[in-house]
């Protein structure tokens, strides 16, 4: 066989140097989004030229309304597509915009991760496209999180997560303790339960970021505040301390089961009466009934408990958006799904299927606040809810790279949780950790 | 006649290269083209792709920039890095020799030909190491639970309060377990095998000269096997070095006590997965992929100097 290595090597130093610079250029963000309003018109024409809408989420009642919208404009093609829960789906985005290729049209993301995307450009102001018309719709707490700190809005509003206290009416009424209406006396009700049965807990607790914000939040903590590339951190504020102050002895006290959420471990103690109570979002519901199925009618809701007697101030725990990447196609058609499944016909089919609306119009309607919920003992829970989400505080901010500060939550107020470290000194490490990153990644950051 | 003669032999014109050297043969390159090709795919591009990342910066505000070294200053100074390198370190100081010297006495325990059972032996200490990392981990995890089981069995039964392996100050030690109980068959196999190769010689002299077992231990066992221990120390701060799985499986159970930075490897990882900081973390790789052939090459001197 007669070969010519020298041009093999040639060949393959070019095929290698091919390869790098494939991979090496993308970075510049400055793909130029128009301005220009988008009219119903113009909508209304994509609709009916049709085409392929490729849809990022992993929210399941999507697909009925997928299905529908199909249904109602027979041109279009939804091509609905899981690329992961959360975290795993915002490093596939995160991927795809920095290679400028397979954006999707439609990209479900919730709340606390938009503030990344909207600003590094990654994602459409909607405010042409007409989404201002929809905001007196929403609620005020994911109103504001789709406007992630500026004035434009970068998503619409899917779902809500006002927060509402879950508690296990069965423990309670066995050792004969009133239900918390504030976080002192949630600290009593924790000592009076740990003191009559040494193997159960209020709470479980192992840490978790979203739930430490959350509480924060409704707290009247503001530890973050954005204004564009300018943020400020600080966890010393007055509601902060109000947090640490009950937390801390939560922790010194050991009244919180070290079991983390969503573990086999946390479903079974959720089920048996190990973990009295849950502070988390609206949307929990639907959890109860399919992971705790054996607790069937011994759970409840309540309010959240308040940081001061008689104050109704609440937060808002997860929930997420629709929005348009910049680098996505068919933006017309794009905005027309989103419209859709979160202000039109799409928002009843996903309040059957189980979601908890953004939408005032449905938190208010009669027939969703007089729903009786078979699990907890046909209690109307959405009362509850509603009143939370009207009482969410709406100038809350998440960091505009949310993402990151929640992955180190661990290493830096993790320690409170297994050693002598205080809750305080825990934020005041998790402040200057993500100062520091913020500052590496071009953010003008401030303790 | 005076003519001085030049001596006979620098008279002759050199010997003309032959033809053929002109042409260079490349008939060699064609048998090593194949292997030459998946070398550079496989091996160099990705190093060369690595080095070249670490040259630049990507910030969510403001793009990619060529930073040159400023990557690998920042990594020098960066005290996580340090942090869980000294960590290995520690891990690496403690838990390589006691695994050696468990797999080294189990090879010599199975070489002395006094042990009943020999293969069964051998099969059941080598198994741990069919079992994959992953798999043994979670094994072990689960037995280290204080809210589940072996440990909360123990607590219950017994009506003691052990202390939590996966407790902060317990962690490492708990990693070091997993990994002895995994790598001490593998290692006990290299022993194994490179003392069956002993002439049999040897022991016959040494029985005739009257020496007992120890003595044939110390004075032919072990220096036959000082090639094997320094391969099998090597490979052990290879992979003490590389220490992944095991924290980053534990970490979903106890997640306050191993952070996203608790070895060089979970730092890179974490680095270009949570953080987005894939070239920072390529140079934070590259720096310890140095550190590690320097320390395996310095083990590697010295242990052959020893044996010379």
């Amino acid at each position: 066989m007669h070969m010519n290595p020298r041009r093999l090597l040639r060949g393959l130093a070019l095929v290698s140097a091919l390869a790098l610079g494939a991979t090496a250029c993308g970075g510049s963000d400055d793909s130029g989004s128009s301005s220009k309003p988008v009219s119903a018109k113009d909508v209304d024409a994509a609709l009916k030229k049709g085409g392929n809408l490729t849809v990022w989420a992993w929210e399941p009642t999507l697909k009925q309304v997928a299905a529908d919208f199909e249904k109602e404009h027979p041109a279009v093609h939804v091509n609905l597509v899981n690329a992961g829960t959360g975290n795993d789906q915002y490093k596939a985005l995160q991927n795809a915009i920095s290679a400028k290729k397979g954006v999707p049209d439609v990209a479900q993301i919730e709340y606390y991760a938009l503030g990344q995307y909207a600003l590094t450009k990654g994602l459409d102001d909607l405010t042409p496209y007409g989404a201002d018309k929809l905001a007196s719709k929403y609620s005020p707490g994911p109103l504001n999180a789709v406007k992630a700190g500026t004035k434009n809005i970068y998503a619409l509003p899917m779902d809500s997560g006002p927060m509402a206290l879950f508690y296990n009416k069965k423990v309670f009424d066995k050792y004969k303790i009133k239900v918390p209406t504030t976080w002192d006396e949630y600290l009593t009700a924790a000592r009076a339960l740990h003191k009559a049965d040494p193997k159960a807990y209020i709470a479980n607790d192992t840490g978790d970021a979203g739930e430490t914000t959350s509480l924060l939040w409704q707290a009247g903590s503001r530890p973050y505040k954005v204004d564009g590339t300018k943020v400020t951190i600080n966890f010393s504020d007055a509601g902060a301390k109000k947090y640490t102050a009950v937390w801390q002895k939560l922790l010194d006290e050991k009244l919180l089961a070290p079991i983390s959420g969503w573990t086999d471990d946390w479903y079974k103690g959720l089920g048996d009466g190990t973990i009295a109570t849950l502070a988390t979002g609206a949307w929990m519901p639907a959890n109860f009934a399919t992971g705790v199925k054996g607790a069937s009618g011994d759970w409840r809701a309540a309010p959240l408990p308040a940081w001061t007697a008689g104050d109704k101030a609440s937060a808002e725990n997860g929930g997420s958006s629709l929005a348009l990447p910049t680098l996505g196609k068919n933006k017309e058609l794009a905005y027309a799904f989103a419209e859709y499944a979160n202000a039109g016909k799409g928002v009843q089919t996903r309040l059957k299927a189980g979601a908890f609306p953004a939408t005032t119009a449905d938190l208010q309607s009669s027939t969703f606040q007089n729903t009786e919920f078979p699990y907890f003992g046909g209690q109307k829970a959405n009362k509850i809810f509603a009143d939370s989400a009207a009482n969410v505080a709406s100038d809350w901010s998440y960091l505009p790279y949310q993402v990151y500060a929640n992955s180190i939550f661990n290493d830096t107020v993790g320690k409170a949780y297994v050693s002598g470290t205080k809750l305080t000194a825990g934020l005041q490490s998790w402040q200057d950790a993500s100062v520091k990153y913020g500052n590496e990644q071009g953010f003008t950051v401030q303790k | 006649m005076t003519t001085l003669q030049p001596p006979a032999a620098a008279t002759r014109p050199p010997t003309p290269p032959p033809a053929k050297r002109d042409r260079r043969s490349w008939t060699g390159w064609g048998f090593i083209g194949p292997f030459a090709v998946v070398f550079a795919f496989v091996f160099l591009a990705p190093i060369a792709y690595s080095i070249y990342l670490s040259l630049f910066r990507t910030q969510l505000i403001g793009g990619t920039t060529f930073v040159g070294l400023d990557n690998y200053q920042q990594a020098l100074q960066d005290h996580q890095f340090w942090d869980s390198l000294a960590r290995v370190s520690l891990f690496l100081l403690v838990q390589v020799p006691i695994m050696l010297g468990i797999a080294l006495l189990v090879a010599l325990a199975l070489d002395s030909g006094r042990l009943y059972g020999k293969d069964f032996f051998r099969i059941s200490i080598f198994l741990p190491y069919a079992v994959p990392a992953v798999v043994a981990t979670l094994m072990w995890g689960f037995m280290y639970g204080t809210r589940f089981g072996l440990v909360s069995d123990i607590n219950d039964a017994f009506g003691v309060s052990l202390p939590n392996p996966l407790g902060p100050d317990l962690i490492l030690a708990s990693i070091g377990n997993i990994v002895t109980w995994e790598f001490v068959g593998y290692n006990m196999l290299i022993f194994y095998s490179t003392l069956r190769v002993i002439p049999h010689s040897l022991y016959e002299a040494a029985q005739i000269d009257g020496a007992g077992q120890i003595r044939v231990i110390t004075a032919i066992k072990l220096p036959a096997i000082r090639g094997a221990l320094v391969i099998a120390t090597i490979f052990s701060i290879i992979g003490t070095f590389q220490l992944f799985n095991e924290p980053s499986i534990l970490q979903k159970l106890a997640p306050n006590s191993i952070t996203t930075d608790y070895t060089p490897n979970y730092y890179t990882y974490s680095l270009s997965f949570s953080g987005q900081q894939n070239n920072y973390s390529a140079t934070v790789a590259i720096v310890m992929g140095v550190i590690t052939m320097v320390i395996a090459y310095v083990v590697q001197l010295r242990g052959m100097r020893k044996g010379a």
